[in-house]
This record gives structure tokens, C-alpha cells and sequence, in this order.
């Protein structure tokens, strides 16, 4: 067998620009599909780190009507909603998975809060003493809330890096002073790591845009919230759990608990923002785009693999009297349709592993003009080369069979 | 006996018609036997060299090959037959172009099986054999026409089969060549292998111990006129040829 590949592999070498001809059907058809799936994983991947957060397994638990989150900036307080306080946060903390849990609101209406006259456009929270170390994030440059800061209501902010950056038009942001709600509050400190929870996101599109654009946090006090918006919404909870397999569980636990303690009505409800299907359903939406692609490209592999058969049949033709003159020798006609399979595939082997390295290298190169995110998976690439192989099997048969049948005495007499 | 047949026929398609190349052959060579076969071009001669070396099968008559019903044999068994017991010297030499002279009279050997190491030293012993140990890394588009025809002789030999055939093996040589290949069948025979040879050289076929005619399908007692060969199948022993040489035509 060995034997039969260095001859096919001799064979091969010596119509170099031919063989690199009929490979490059196969190269191009299995590129582009190593490059489609790689930026397929690469977005898959990045929906995943973004919404469950790599290392981060924060859950946020929110109050929803009929299913949907509800923002309250719109719409009346629901009075069947208790707010909570910091000893059912808490005893929340000791739930089943739950490492700790913190309380805050949100606002990401995108136009209760600037700087000077430009718009933040970022999500703003109110959050509780505990809500930084449950999300992962701390003060970086400045200070943090006090007690003091939270007794007396004070207007103070805390922002984040990427709101440090942006918003205050090159100014530095410590010290400087923002609207809330028309109220001035005062920025004390900026958190060292940007944390956001994520908007609602219905498409890839969408999801694309918001991960260009998000445009960081903001924080008050919770107790400063009221100043600023001057009402009493229900609170959200922030989840950390015991670890990512148990967000769910932890996340649901705490909704749970929350519900048959706060809400007395039916149509609110405290639910887990539940982010691993939310990636998946984010991550099919994005798949079944690509699929069609995936498509295109499996169509291009075809004709690669109608070229090897072309070749091969010309070969077989070209080689008439050398096929005779082995059959004439002993040579069983299994043995003549394994030479020219194994050429074939050698053929189309070689043909995918040049794909493979080609794709990888086109995904790279778009991912560095383009700034499409990139994962090249190693049994992808594993699963491409064998399936290369296969299709030289395939398209490979036809001109084996035709070699096998030929007559040995017309064949020893051809030209 | 190493080969027998009797009353073999041969036809072949050609467009519309069939015709009949063969029209009752008796033939049979014994082991050490060196038979050279005449006859003009489209005699039948390579047609019957053909059925010999289990190439192509009879449309009727019978063939025993070393003691084995060729015609009951299926291809595969043929196939190993031809590897094994019969070594084909062909008029174009028919080697491989992208394989050393040491390769290409491997190559048998590699298709019965015989290991490497076993296959290189067997391969050069042939060549050696022929005369060729300074070529063997050669490939045939550096060797004359001479020393083709030797390499293949060398391919022939390698499998020590019971066997030679040869298709006028000299045909595409010059006078020269020619001489040192027909020698070289000389010592072959004279080693004891058995030699089946086709020409329409008479001169080549003075070294065959014995030379049969064949004219139309039909051996001939010698190669005269037509009238003379015609006379002569009417079931008449041939002289000059030594082994049980009982033929016969139908009509």
C-alpha cells in the first residue's frame, strides 16, 4: 500500500502543473468551506463569551411580563411588585449554586443620562454595594461608593473604561460632572473592567452592531436612583453562580425564591435571563445564514471532484498501453483500480490539505480586513482532509473501473 | 507435456461481420522446447500468442497449460498464471517510462506478491542475467533499443517462469541488436527455459529448434506458396517440428 502511494505520489510529481490544475477544484471548494465554518465558530465563540462572559458567570434576573423584560422607564410601577432589600439578597445568596447576588436597576433607554451636551447612549445602573464584586469588576482610578455616599443619596458615578474614553470628548472623566435625569452627578471613580448586560438582540445583525457599538455603563448608588428618576421600580438581581453549569440552575433558583416573595400578580413574573440559549438561538440564527454558503461551497467541491475524474479518465486513456501491459504481466484488475484510486485520492488528499491551510489562511486575512471573528476548529479541519479523500474515492471510481475492464491485448495494441 | 492444445478456434468481432482467425490449431510444447512460429501478417499469429500466454481465451477447442483446463480458468487464476509461469517479451518492448530498468523488471514480482528486499535482489540477478548490471538505474529513455528489448527479456525472466513468449522480439531493432538479442534467447534456451517465439524473419527462426508456419489460421508444413500450404493442412505431419504436431482445418 505504502508502495502504491509513493507511485501514485511519482506519478503525480511528474505532471506537476496537470496535478496542481486538478487540485486547485478541490483546493478552492474546500477553503472556502474551511472558511465559512471558521467564521461560523469564530461568531458562535464570541456570542458564547459575550453573553455568558468567559470566566464570568453572572445571571441576571429581571422582573418580565409575559416572558418579555420589562423596562419601566415606559410604563407604570407595578404595585404587585415589592421592591427587595439587602437581607433577601442575602438569603438569596444562599440558594443551591448561588455564590452571591446583588441588587440593582437599569436604564438603557439611551436618554437619561450626558455629558455636557452629548448623549450617553450606554446603559445606566443603579447598583448596591455588592453589585461590582458579583459582576467581576472593581474601581481601577478613583474611589467606590461609601456608606456615606448611599445614606445621604448622594449624586455620585462611577463609569466605566469605555465610557471613560468616549464620552467625555477627550476630557479626563474623573471630576467631571454628568446629567442624570437633568440631576448633576458627580464621576468619583472608573471600574476596571468593562461589564455589560446585554441588550435584547433578535438577529446577527443586531448582535454585530450592539458589539461595535456598545457603549459602556454608568453607575450610581442605588439609593441615589430615586433621586434621579423619582420612583420606586422593582429591582433586578444580579446572580453570580458557583460556576457556568450552574447558571441555570442558579439563576431559576433565585427567580424562583424572588417571585414567591415579592410578586403577588400574575402577569409579572422574575425570570433568569437565560444566556446559553440565548447564545444558541443566537448562534443558530448566524448558522442557518451561513448554510446556504456552506451550500455554494459543497458545489465548487463538486466540480473540483468532476475535474479529478475528468483527469483521471484522460489519464486512464493516456496509459492504455502501460494498463495493458501490466494486466499482461499479472497485475489482477483489483490491483490496476487501487493504483488508480489511490491516485486520486492521493490526488484529492493533497488537494485538501492545501485547501485546509489555504482556508485557514483566507479566514485569518478576513478576519484582519474585516474584523470577522475567527475560530479554526481542528476536527473541522480533520473532517475536510478526510472528506477530500473521500470525494477522490468517489469521482475516482469511475475512471478506476474503466482502467480495470480494458481489454489487456487492445490495450498492449492502443496507438 | 508443458503445454496442449487441440482444435482451437478463434474468432473475433470486426463491425458486423465475425471472423475467424483460428481455424483449428493443434499445438504443444514441451518443457526445454525452443518453437519459433511463422507466418505473414495476418496469419493469426499474434492471435494464437495471445491464447498461449492466457491472455485471451479460445472460442472453442482445448487448452491445458501445465497441467491446468485453461479455459476453465477464471480471470483472476489466468492473471496469476501469467505472473507467475509466463514471461512476455513483447516487439516494442512495452516498459515503463517513469521507472528505472531495476523497477520495471520488478515489476512482476511486486504483482506476485515477492517482498522488497527479495524483489531488488531478483530484479538485479535478471539483469545481470541479461547483461545489463551497469544500467539499472536507468530509465528506458536512456537505453537503446537493444538495451530495452534486454530489460524487458530481464522483466520476462525475473519470475523464472516455465515459459517465454515472444512477439517479434527483434522487429524493432537493428540487424545488430537483433543478433545479440537472439543470442541472448540462445542462452536462455540453452539454461533450459522454453521458448515460444513469433516472426516473420526467417533468419530468427533458424535458431528456434524447431519453426512452425502458420497461414491463415492454419499451421503449414512449410512457408511456400499458397497452393503448397493449402495441400499440406490437409492433415500432414510438419516436419521440422519435433512434438506431436497433429493438425487439422475444417472447413
Amino acid at each position: 500500500m505504502l508502495e502504491s502511494i509513493s507511485l501514485a505520489l511519482q506519478g503525480l510529481w511528474t505532471h506537476k502543473m496537470r496535478s496542481f490544475l486538478t487540485m486547485l477544484g478541490v483546493i478552492i471548494g474546500i477553503a472556502s468551506i474551511i472558511t465559512i465554518v471558521s467564521t461560523i465558530n469564530g461568531t458562535n465563540q464570541q456570542i458564547k463569551d459575550n453573553l455568558v462572559g468567559a470566566g464570568n458567570n453572572v445571571v441576571n434576573v429581571r422582573v418580565t411580563q409575559d416572558g418579555n423584560p420589562v423596562e419601566f422607564s415606559y410604563m407604570a410601577i407595578p404595585a404587585s411588585v415589592r421592591p427587595l432589600d439587602a437581607d433577601v439578597a442575602d438569603y438569596l445568596g444562599t440558594l443551591p449554586g448561588v455564590d452571591s447576588v446583588a441588587l440593582f436597576r437599569s436604564n438603557s433607554g439611551g436618554d437619561a443620562v450626558s455629558f455636557g451636551r452629548t448623549q450617553f447612549t450606554g446603559n445606566l445602573y443603579g447598583i448596591d454595594e455588592r453589585y461590582l464584586s458579583v459582576v467581576g469588576s472593581s474601581v481601577a482610578r478613583g474611589r467606590a461608593f461609601t456608606e456615606e455616599d448611599r445614606v445621604n443619596n448622594r449624586k455620585v458615578a462611577l463609569v466605566d473604561q469605555k465610557t471613560a474614553s468616549t464620552l467625555f470628548g477627550g476630557e479626563d472623566a474623573l471630576g467631571s460632572i454628568i446629567e442624570v435625569k437633568g440631576e448633576p452627578f458627580v464621576v468619583v471613580g472608573i471600574t476596571a473592567k468593562d461589564v455589560s448586560t446585554e441588550p435584547v438582540i433578535n438577529s446577527v445583525e443586531e448582535y454585530r452592531l450592539y458589539n461595535a457599538s456598545a457603549a459602556g455603563a454608568i453607575y450610581i448608588p442605588l439609593e441615589s436612583w430615586e433621586v434621579a428618576f423619582r420612583y420606586d421600580e422593582p429591582h433586578s438581581l444580579a446572580v453570580r453562580a458557583s460556576s457556568v453549569d450552574e447558571m441555570t440552575v442558579a439563576g431559576n433558583g433565585v427567580a424562583e425564591a424572588v417571585n414567591a416573595y415579592a410578586v403577588a400578580s400574575d402577569d409579572y413574573a422574575y425570570a433568569a435571563d437565560n444566556l446559553l440559549d440565548k447564545a444558541a438561538s443566537l448562534q443558530n440564527l448566524s448558522k442557518s445564514a451561513n448554510d446556504q454558503l456552506l451550500w455554494i461551497a459543497g458545489i465548487s467541491l463538486l466540480v473540483g471532484g468532476i475535474g479529478v475524474m475528468n483527469i483521471m479518465l484522460v489519464s486512464v486513456t493516456e496509459r492504455t498501453r502501460e494498463i495493458g501491459l501490466k494486466l499482461a504481466i499479472g497485475a489482477s484488475r483489483s490491483r490496476i483500480r487501487l493504483q488508480f484510486l489511490t491516485e486520486a485520492s492521493v490526488l484529492t488528499l493533497i488537494g485538501g490539505v492545501l485547501g485546509v491551510a489555504g482556508g485557514i489562511g483566507l479566514a485569518y486575512l478576513l478576519s484582519s480586513v474585516m474584523g470577522i471573528p475567527v475560530f479554526v476548529s481542528v476536527p473541522a479541519c480533520l473532517v475536510a482532509v478526510v472528506f477530500s479523500m473521500v470525494i477522490g474515492l468517489v469521482f475516482g471510481l469511475a475512471p478506476a473501473l474503466k482502467a480495470s475492464r480494458l481489454n489487456p491485448i487492445e490495450a498492449l495494441r492502443h496507438e | 507435456m508443458l503445454l496442449e492444445m487441440h482444435d482451437i478456434r478463434k474468432e473475433v468481432q470486426r463491425g458486423p461481420e465475425r471472423i475467424l482467425i483460428l481455424r483449428g490449431i493443434d499445438l504443444s510444447v514441451e518443457e526445454g522446447d525452443y518453437v519459433a512460429i511463422m507466418g505473414p501478417s495476418g496469419s493469426g499469429k499474434t492471435t494464437l500468442l495471445n491464447l498461449v500466454g492466457c491472455l485471451d481465451v479460445p472460442t472453442s477447442g482445448s487448452y491445458t497449460f501445465a497441467g491446468r483446463d485453461i479455459t476453465a480458468c477464471s480471470a483472476k487464476e489466468l492473471s496469476r498464471l501469467r505472473n507467475r509461469d509466463i514471461g512476455f517479451v513483447f516487439q516494442t518492448f512495452h516498459l515503463l517510462p517513469k521507472l528505472t530498468a531495476l523497477d520495471n523488471v520488478a515489476l512482476p514480482l511486486l504483482y506476485g506478491g515477492v517482498r522488497k528486499a527479495e524483489r531488488r535482489a531478483r530484479a538485479q540477478e535478471a539483469l545481470e542475467r541479461v547483461g545489463l548490471a551497469d544500467r539499472m538505474s536507468h530509465r528506458p529513455d536512456q537505453l537503446s533499443g537493444g538495451q530495452s528489448q534486454r530489460v524487458a527479456i530481464a522483466r520476462a525472466v525475473a519470475t523464472n517462469p516455465r515459459l517465454i513468449l515472444a512477439d517479434e522480439p527483434t522487429g524493432a531493432l537493428d540487424s545488430a541488436s537483433g543478433q545479440a538479442i537472439m543470442e541472448l534467447f540462445d542462452d536462455l534456451h540453452r539454461d533450459g527455459a522454453t521458448i515460444v517465439m513469433i516472426t516473420h524473419d526467417a533468419d530468427v527462426a533458424r535458431c528456434a529448434d524447431s519453426v512452425i508456419h502458420l497461414r491463415d489460421g492454419v499451421f503449414v508444413d512449410e512457408p511456400a506458396t499458397s497452393a503448397r500450404g493449402r495441400r499440406a493442412h490437409h492433415g500432414t505431419s510438419a516436419p521440422g517440428y519435433g512434438h506431436d504436431p497433429a493438425r487439422r482445418h475444417h472447413e
